[in-house]
């Protein structure tokens, strides 16, 4: 299981969405990366991903890992933010049958997992349906 | 670069095998690639495997390969991949022998999974994907081929069907393969009817939890003419990355390291597609095996799920795919399913691959990889 410096190292993406810009090519990188693999700049500016986007693919996972035995069945989707940058992550508060190619969402902060009873819990971003 | 020939080969059952351990498993392997080479020495080796570590607490797994097969002292190079880690294992064996640097290696690959829980194994593999951004928010493999698939048939109409004709025709294959973990046929009614794993994907498009070894011996052409063995070149090789992350990449239904890989070994074999007679390639899950194919050359985008269902990739097929079962009859004991599948070339060459023998076959391509299509290795081989 990670140490609390491990988890604590990728709270910027996981609370606060940060990313990076790279100022050669204008693409966006999360999480922030040391150079573009677009255009070789290592220059970057900060910025946020967009909070909503549509789900480009999905599936749900019957057979979770361990931190995730009590949440299985389980949805989980790649999904294309309106800035064009790629995550994935769980897709919550949806039925099965309303999963679909296409289907807008947004991000929410939500509990991902945690270490056993004593250990760190582990919060980030889930996809819901868009209203 | 020295024309290298693969001169030995050997395996183990593939299965659950309680009895035997990490250790042995790779020594078993080696011994028996030693005895069909006929050499009475081998000067450096290479152990393609994912990951001792977590699933039996044991690294520094070249020197204890090395070690329990009589060779302490030779330099030994353990080699990780992920599932890639036996392909490319193969693949610097070669260069050591092409390059000059020695004469008689051994490559091999090994996978010791089920002293492992199925959480502890499952857990293992993920660490072929991006920790902190797939696995962090409880992807698992099967979860990640089955994002592939979803969109494979959303863009292309694959069917749920055509997916499961590749575990069926593997299976049919596999049950004519004496060390084959699950050497029987099924059906795609069976595999429609089988445990979710990861919609769309059932317990039957995944290949399973194997125990396994398997390795080669390469030797310079012209030394395995004086030697008197059957020449088998490698005549062409590939390898190449893709983004570590499947949601990175601009297409996932595209394995555009597939696609490098398999190019490189074209160009270096000088041949196409239409001139291989078989291939072994990565089934690690049924919808990896029509990506795949698609990459290969084989087919255009998005028609792997029909050709697989007219019969071109049956053993008496247009392109003969997994004569052996593939990873999902044969097993995928991760490490080792690269060379595995260089075995198998050297069995079917041989004529000695018994009910699933490709008639007249003489040029034949592997391709091994890993992780959701972020590394693969491709091999060409041609029977003089």
């Amino acid at each position: 299981m990670p140490t609390p410096s491990r988890y604590w190292r990728e709270i910027p993406q996981r609370y606060r969405y940060e990313a990076s810009r790279c100022t050669g090519c204008g693409k966006i990188f999360f999480p922030p990366r040391l150079v573009c693999s677009a255009c070789g700049s290592r220059e970057f500016e900060p910025t946020k991903i967009a909070e909503a986007g549509k789900v480009m693919t999905y599936t749900v996972i019957h057979t979770p890992p361990q931190p995730f035995v009590d949440q299985a069945p389980y949805a989980m989707g790649i999904v294309e933010l309106d800035d064009g940058v790629r995550i994935t992550g769980q897709i919550v508060d949806c039925d099965f049958s309303e999963l679909a190619v296409g289907k807008r969402v947004r991000l929410e902060f939500r509990r991902i997992s945690q270490d056993g009873k004593a250990g760190v819990i582990f919060y980030g971003y889930k996809f819901v349906p868009e209203i | 670069m020295r024309d290298v020939a693969v001169i030995g080969v050997g395996i183990t059952p593939f299965g659950e095998l309680w009895n035997k351990s990490l250790r042995n498993l790779f020594t078993e392997a080696a011994l028996a690639a030693i005895d069909d080479s006929g050499v009475d020495r081998i000067q450096s080796m290479y152990v393609g495997c994912m990951s001792s570590g977590l699933f039996v607490g044991q690294e520094h797994l070249a020197a204890l390969a090395a070690d329990y097969l009589g060779q302490r002292h030779i330099p030994s190079t353990r080699v990780e991949s992920a599932c890639a880690s036996g392909g490319l294992a193969m693949r610097l064996g070669y260069m050591e022998v092409a390059s000059g640097m020695n004469d008689v290696v051994l490559v091999g690959g090994v996978e010791k999974m089920t002293d492992s829980t199925g959480p502890e194994a499952t857990f293992g593999l993920g660490t072929a994907a991006d920790q902190e951004y797939e696995c962090y928010h409880g992807i698992t493999f099967p979860g990640l081929y089955a994002l592939i698939a979803r969109a494979h048939m959303e863009k292309y109409g694959t069917t749920r069907e055509q997916l499961a004709m590749v575990a069926v025709k593997n299976h049919k294959n596999g049950a004519n393969n004496p060390n084959a973990q699950y050497p029987f046929e099924i059906t795609v009614d069976g595999v429609l009817k089988s445990v979710m794993i990861a919609d769309p994907l059932r317990i039957l498009d995944c290949s399973p939890i194997t125990d396994g070894a398997a390795a080669a011996i390469l030797c310079p052409v012209d030394m395995a003419k004086k030697l008197g063995k059957p020449i088998i070149k490698v005549i062409g090789t590939g390898h190449a990355t893709d983004t570590i992350q499947l949601c990175d990449r601009d297409d996932p239904t595209w394995l555009e390291a597939t696609y490098l890989a398999a190019k490189q070994a074209y160009a270096m074999a000088d041949k196409k597609p239409s001139d291989i007679d078989f291939f072994e390639v990565h089934d690690c899950f049924t919808i990896a095996e029509i990506c795949v194919m698609e990459a290969l050359g084989l087919v255009d985008k998005g028609k792997g799920g029909p050709a697989v269902e007219a019969g071109k990739t049956a053993i008496e097929g247009k392109f003969p795919i997994n004569p052996s079962g593939g990873l999902k009859s044969k097993g995928h004991p991760v490490g080792a399913t690269g060379i595995a599948q260089v075995y198998e070339i050297v069995k079917q060459f041989r004529g000695e691959a018994e009910g699933r023998q490709v008639k007249n076959a003489r040029i034949a391509m592997t391709q091994n990889m890993g992780g959701s299509g972020a590394s693969t290795v491709t091999h060409i081989f041609e029977r003089e």
